[in-house]
């Protein structure tokens, strides 16, 4: 089986890797989205702190 | 004397006491990731090269291995948002009300996942992107339960007061979940009937059940990689002035 042929899956291609694209975008979002926002916190709220101190 | 038998009730405490639990979701993290990697390339070989194609609908049915998962998944972070909305409302455990909300937004992932490969399935199989048909319709509430739940918790200033609200949202709403289950033998609809969880057989071949449970058992290790990245951050936004937090930013500063 080439390259070409698995990709095309039997002529349903853009339906299959839009549906696989889709899947995977979304559960990326959904890790990495929480984990950006955490950082933020973490670094504002370390920076309020030392403020605090001074 | 206490029912609960010590080692039990300390597990449970030690657990849930917000420090510990984001120390231990920290460190629980690569080796979630780990096994969730593994079982998602084993899932996906299994399921996009070494299942044949399907003898009616060719290779669009390879959608089957993200499509079924997501909608189980969909179903189940639901259930498990309702068992901790209800031991959020009896035992008023902060660690619950933490879970409840960071499962909320993974939970509508699913939901949306399902749904939209759905669509990208009933397309070339159908003739049709969307039909208003039980199975469908009862699917796209539950997304709307999940969002529901997302912005009435933001809605609320107080936390607790607003994981209060939810939990109730939450429990009310679990009533649907059976609908959705049975939604395909209860109305007649386009939607195909169950293939994996009828009571005798499953009517699918081994080759094409593989990956399918492989991927069924990756996305609820995703499931939980993500639930401990949510609840870290709700627990940091909750306890920003307690005091550990405080030495947390003390020693990565």
């Amino acid at each position: 089986m080439t390259l070409r042929i698995f990709l095309e899956m039997g002529g349903y291609g853009f339906y299959v890797w839009t549906a696989y694209g889709v899947t995977l975008l979304v559960l990326l979002l959904n890790i990495l989205l929480p984990v950006v926002q955490r950082r933020q916190l973490l670094r504002q709220l370390s920076l309020r702190q030392k403020r605090g101190q001074r | 004397m206490s029912v609960i038998p010590a080692v039990v009730n300390r597990f449970f405490h030690q657990t849930a006491s917000p420090p510990y639990f984001y120390a231990l979701a920290e460190r629980l993290a690569p080796w979630l990731t780990g096994v969730f990697l593994l079982l998602l390339a084993a899932g996906l070989y299994g399921g996009l090269y070494l299942a044949p194609s399907d003898y009616q609908q060719g290779e669009s049915y390879r959608i089957i291995y993200i499509h079924v998962p997501a909608a189980w998944m969909s179903l189940f972070v639901y259930v498990l948002m309702a068992v901790m909305a209800g031991i959020a409302l009896v035992w008023r455990m902060k660690l619950a009300e933490v879970m409840l909300i960071a499962s909320a937004p993974i939970g509508a992932g699913f939901t949306f996942i399902a749904l939209v490969t759905g669509s990208l399935w009933g397309k070339p199989m159908w003739g049709a992107w969307w039909v208003w048909d039980a199975r469908l319709t009862f699917e796209l509430i539950l997304l709307f339960q999940y969002l529901g739940i997302v912005s009435l918790y933001g809605a609320i200033e107080d936390r607790r007061a607003a994981a209060r609200a939810v939990s109730i949202l939450a429990l009310v709403g679990v009533v649907n979940v059976p609908v959705i289950h049975y939604s395909v033998e209860w109305w007649s609809t386009l939607h195909q009937g169950p293939t994996i969880t009828k009571l005798d057989k499953p009517s699918i071949h081994v080759s094409m059940l593989i990956p399918l449970l492989l991927m069924a058992v990756a996305f609820k290790f995703y499931y939980l990689i993500a639930v401990l990245q949510n609840a870290r951050l709700e627990l940091l936004k909750r306890e920003a002035t307690s005091q550990w937090v405080k030495n947390l930013l003390e020693k990565t500063a």
